[in-house]
């Protein structure tokens, strides 16, 4: 999908941006966007990631730094001649015309004549599948219609680059799914580039070919989202993305990429070595929850520890557990239903186990 | 209810059946009552008040306009007798004679010279003609009087107008405070004509406060939708600021203010000798008792009311649409035009209505600054009701006010329908 060796649609080059000259709230910025692709910009909320959509859409100014789209600076384009269409978090339909001059006016205002524009603006509501709806006001349809109009019309006029600002925040579960499942599909026969910000990290794995995390205004990590989870590169990538577990504890025996990390509770365990750190530094360790093996009998796994069950809670499919493990009582495991080979009742001791692999050592945590 | 819930363990869509034979619904009239009367009881003080302030006084003044109770009540014979006269023949005998028994007894009275004051406003000179004929009546009083009688009395009875005036007025009820407002009157062949170009006055005045009051709610429009469009769009600390000053009027006397601007805009006022000390003109310019200053009086006094709403408004127009516009291609200017100003329409509507209906009742402002050729209708209502007592007169003019008031806000209702503003 990513077209390599292409030069990117968008550059970011050391792009810094302040509202109030003292607070950076993007420090440094350098990202490439690859025409065609998805890419989702994830974060807390005041991470930066809306303003360098803003920065991309021409309503906030960069304080530092160019963004260059197809190579042209475009810092003092105004935002009605950059040829980008915007999804706006709360669809922003304009409440006076019907849906219809709604997605027809990016086309009016280029000057396209009225039955064209019509005509095309009924093309792209039925892509959306709203054909129907075309003479309503925004007020009379519901918040998933009002949201795919909105997407219809930011993709009438073709532009090169489509954005979305948290534009499935205000649907419900199961609609937003639904929507999330329907944009990807857009994206894939448009070959439209998108960028997408949300802070919903299942939204940003289900939706995009790469996905930006944001923390602190710096991308944290810029991966394809199983990547991104598989193999966070830091603590804040793999706590914000998924659940994991972390044990604190210095770092032993470093042999290559893999390591040993002696725990507060003096335990040693076998890990990845991802901060590249020397003996005596201390570390994180992340495993993934469902990483983790729960038995009755001693497994055979590299890291083995004996543990308590604190609560075990059904979840349908799968049944987490709480334990405590190695003096930590926020430890959780994640089993399948049909997978459980061990007595979960609170009290009971069992053992835990997971690979050598499954175990990151990433930067501390400072608490 | 209680009882009912225990009878009901069915699921089904059948209110429950209790013993007493009294209908569901009586029962929740019954349940509604205290709180229908308590809130009945908070709503009675205003009610009162308004009806008792507002809404029967107009009511009175409405039924003034109609209202012909001099002839009616001070020759009460002569009313039936002028029923039976057809208006076009000599006048009967039995009404002659009706007519020279009330007038002596009206002049006993003292009312002759009220039922002379009325039948004046149809014809000039009825009111000397009916004192003199009462008091010479009253000297000599004629016990038959006939036509001859009434002719010696004064020439004029011979000519059938005046009494032709005196039939018009016999009714109870007139059209001709009304006619009057519009400039109208029954002619002596008993249509409804035109008065003479001469005499002409009221239509002339209520287009010329239709005009003045649709100039300072356009200029009050123009002016106050950049400060409703700062005041919505800034920081709260400037636009506070700017709340205040815009608010600020309302803490000054309206008579106050209307004499500051008498200061300032005299011949030798402030603005005027500002205006010559930087250059800008070389002899000053009237603007008092002129209509220049009653616009400039009026749109600072009409501004509050037209931005509050604006603001109002504005305040609910997120900003994203602009942007939502901007970034499907459309130039800034555009953009407000086709997507920020229509959504500012129910405060433009709002605004302007509040302004016009204000403008067109106001009376201190164009009284103190206006010239003459300045009244408006307020003006005249005032001299009828306050100087020449004519106040059929004055309730017509006031009635033409409140119906021309009603036809615009309804008018502005139809427009706006349910997206009306929402006031605060």
């Amino acid at each position: 999908m990513v077209e390599v060796g292409l030069d990117p649609l968008v550059r970011f080059k050391d792009v810094q941006k302040t509202y109030d000259g003292e607070h950076l709230v993007v420090k440094k910025l350098n990202l490439d966007i690859q025409r065609g692709e998805f890419l989702t910009l994830l974060g807390p909320s005041g991470s930066g990631k809306s303003t360098c959509l803003m920065m991309l859409a021409g309503f906030e100014t960069p304080t530092h730094g160019d963004i260059l789209l197809q190579g042209q600076a475009i810092n003092n384009v105004p935002p009605h001649k950059r040829d980008i269409g915007v999804v706006f978090q709360n669809y922003a339909l304009f409440p006076h015309m019907s849906v219809v001059e709604n997605v027809a006016f990016p086309l009016t205002v280029r000057k396209m004549n009225k039955t064209d524009a019509k005509k095309q603006a009924i093309r792209a509501l039925d892509m959306v599948q709203l054909g129907e709806f075309a003479e309503r006001r925004p007020g009379q349809l519901s918040g998933g219609q009002q949201q795919r109009v909105a997407l219809a019309r930011a993709l009438v006029f073709e532009p090169q680059l489509v954005l979305m600002d948290e534009p499935l925040g205000a649907l419900d579960k199961k609609l937003r799914e639904q929507m999330q499942i329907e944009i990807k599909h857009i994206h894939e026969n448009l070959g439209v580039t998108m960028v997408f910000v949300t802070h919903d990290q299942d939204e940003a794995l289900t939706m995009s070919d790469r996905v930006a995390v944001f923390n602190d205004g710096i991308i944290q990590q810029i991966e394809p989202p199983a990547e991104l989870y598989e193999r966070p590169a830091n603590s804040f990538v793999a706590n914000f993305i998924g659940e994991t577990n972390t044990l604190c504890g210095e770092l032993g025996q470093v042999n290559g990429t893999e390591c040993a990390v002696t725990l507060a509770s003096g335990q040693e365990i076998r890990v990845q070595n991802i901060i590249n750190g020397k003996t005596g530094d201390r570390t994180s360790v992340s495993i993934r929850p469902e990483r983790v093996q729960l038995s009755d009998q001693k497994p055979e796994d590299q890291n083995v520890f004996e543990a308590t069950v604190i609560e075990t809670i059904y979840h349908g499919n799968h049944v987490r557990v709480s334990l405590d493990v190695a003096g930590q009582s926020d430890f959780r495991a994640m089993v399948r239903s049909g997978n459980i080979h061990a007595d979960l009742n609170p009290g009971h001791k069992l053992f835990v186990g997971f690979s050598q692999d499954d175990c990151r050592a990433l930067d501390p945590i400072t608490t | 209810m209680e009882q009912a819930s225990t009878h009901t363990s069915s699921q089904s869509d059948v209110l429950p059946q209790v013993e007493d034979d009294i209908p569901l619904k009586v029962k929740l009239k019954r349940a509604e009552r205290m709180r229908k009367y308590r809130a009945m009881a908070l709503i009675a003080p205003l009610f009162l008040f308004i009806l008792g302030v507002f809404a029967i006084p107009i009511a009175i003044m409405m039924w003034r306009a109609i209202d012909n109770p001099e002839v009616v009540e001070y020759l009460p014979q002569t009313a039936i007798e002028l029923k039976n006269w057809d208006g076009q023949s000599e006048p009967t005998p039995e009404l002659t004679a009706v007519f020279a028994r009330d007038l002596v007894l009206a002049y006993k009275e003292k009312t002759a010279s009220t039922v002379g004051k009325r039948l004046n406003y149809d014809v000039s000179g009825m009111r000397s003609l009916i004192s003199r004929t009462a008091r010479k009546f009253n000297r000599t009083q004629p016990v038959q009087a006939t036509m001859d009688d009434f002719v010696k009395a004064d020439k004029r009875w011979a000519q059938l107008r005046y009494w032709k005036t005196l039939k018009r007025a016999s009714g109870s009820l007139t059209p001709f405070y009304v006619l009057n407002a519009f400039d109208m009157k029954i002619n002596d062949e008993g249509e409804i004509a035109s008065v003479p170009e001469s005499q002409a006055i009221y239509s002339n005045i209520f287009w010329r406060t239709m005009w003045i009051a649709g100039v300072v709610t356009a200029a009050s429009l123009l002016i106050g939708f950049p400060i409703a469009y700062l005041l919505a769009n800034t920081s709260s600390k400037v636009s506070n600021l700017l709340m205040f000053c815009v608010l600020l009027p309302f803490w000054t006397s309206l008579l106050v203010r209307t004499s500051a601007w008498v200061v300032l805009l005299q011949k030798n006022g402030v603005v005027n000798s500002s205006l010559m000390g930087l250059g800008i003109i070389d002899e000053p310019l009237t603007m008092l008792f002129a209509r220049p200053g009653v616009y400039i009086a009026f749109i600072h006094l009409l501004l509050p009311f037209v931005i509050l709403p604006l603001y109002s408004v504005m305040k609910s127009i997120s900003p994203a649409y602009m942007r939502a516009a901007e970034s499907l291609g459309a130039h800034p200017a555009v953009a407000f035009v086709r997507v920020y100003l229509p959504q500012t329409l129910p405060g433009i509507g709002a605004g302007g209505i509040l302004a016009f209906i204000l403008a067109i009742g106001y009376y201190i402002t164009p009284a103190l600054i206006g010239g003459p050729q300045d009244q408006m209708l307020s003006y005249f209502i005032a001299n009828h009701a306050n100087s020449t007592l004519n106040w059929g007169l004055a309730s017509a003019l006031g009635a033409v006010l409140l119906v021309t008031t009603m036809i615009l806000f309804t008018i502005y209702n139809r427009l706006t329908g349910a997206s009306g503003v929402k006031m605060g």
